[in-house]
């Protein structure tokens, strides 16, 4: 299979995501994916768009998010892109997700998540250039 | 239309919220409002039943998470029911079913009420 690229560009609302979840979705369905992987990727997608509207662009509706996603054979890879503030994923690593859930905290699970649903996550940040969150699912 | 709606009915001193579509970064404050109403009112027993709840982001677990303090100091609690398999698997993955009584049907939660 020659890999097929996908690419969705879209204002950074909440309201949103939901076209989002949908694109991410039907691509991986298209591309013969189980339901249960294609709601993974979808959740993990919708947590990196969802910071990125939030925390990047601080919910800035004229700012856009460029979603791409490469399918291979092998892997499936999302790219999600942003030129706002950025962040630092060093705090929101495995040990203050522990912190976070027995000090009852409301927010800061995405990343985490992200990380339990797909096989790679990783970040390119260079905040007000061009932030880069890269999400793969291995294929079997 | 929201994708969302949340419809609450009361049996005596225990409120229940029926929750149907999705629960994301979008629709969460609708959530977080029905909840802030019964806080508002000291109804601090409070079952959710998932059944229609189709998908839930971190947005919508952050809801349950940003109560269940308040509301278990009063008295009361938080107790979901009726969850299907790929809504549960989201709370898993955060090992939330060790902080929230997770019954199958909407009368055990019910019962745990009435019997404590």
């Amino acid at each position: 299979m020659t890999s097929r690229k996908y690419t969705l560009k879209i204002p950074s609302q909440t309201d949103n995501l939901e076209i989002i979840r949908d694109f991410i979705f039907k691509i991986a369905e298209k591309n013969g994916l189980s339901g249960e992987i294609a709601g993974s990727i979808e959740l993990a997608v919708d947590e990196a768009c969802t910071n990125v509207i939030k925390h990047a662009y601080s919910f800035n509706e004229k700012e856009n998010v460029r979603i791409t996603v490469n399918v291979s054979s092998k892997r499936i890879t999302i790219s999600i892109v942003d030129h706002g503030s950025g962040f630092d994923p060093e705090s929101f690593k495995t040990n203050s997700i522990d912190k976070r859930i027995r000090e009852r905290e409301s927010s800061g699970y995405g990343i985490f998540l992200m990380q339990k649903l797909m096989d790679e996550v990783s970040f390119d940040i260079h905040p007000d250039q061009k932030n880069e969150v890269r999400l793969i699912k291995y294929l079997k | 239309m929201s994708g969302f709606e949340v419809e609450r009915r009361d049996k005596e001193n225990i409120s229940c919220l029926y929750v149907k579509g999705f629960l994301d970064a979008h629709t969460a404050p609708q959530f977080e409002e029905a909840i802030q109403n019964l806080v508002d009112e000291e109804r601090f027993k409070i079952i959710v039943n998932l059944c229609d709840l189709t998908y839930i982001s971190s947005a919508g677990l952050g809801v349950f998470m940003g109560f269940i303090e308040d509301i278990r100091s009063k008295g009361g609690d938080l107790k979901l029911s009726n969850m299907t398999s790929k809504v549960y698997k989201v709370f898993d993955l955060l090992g939330f079913p060790n902080l929230y009584e997770i019954y199958e049907d909407e009368n055990e939660a019910v019962d745990k009420y009435q019997k404590a």
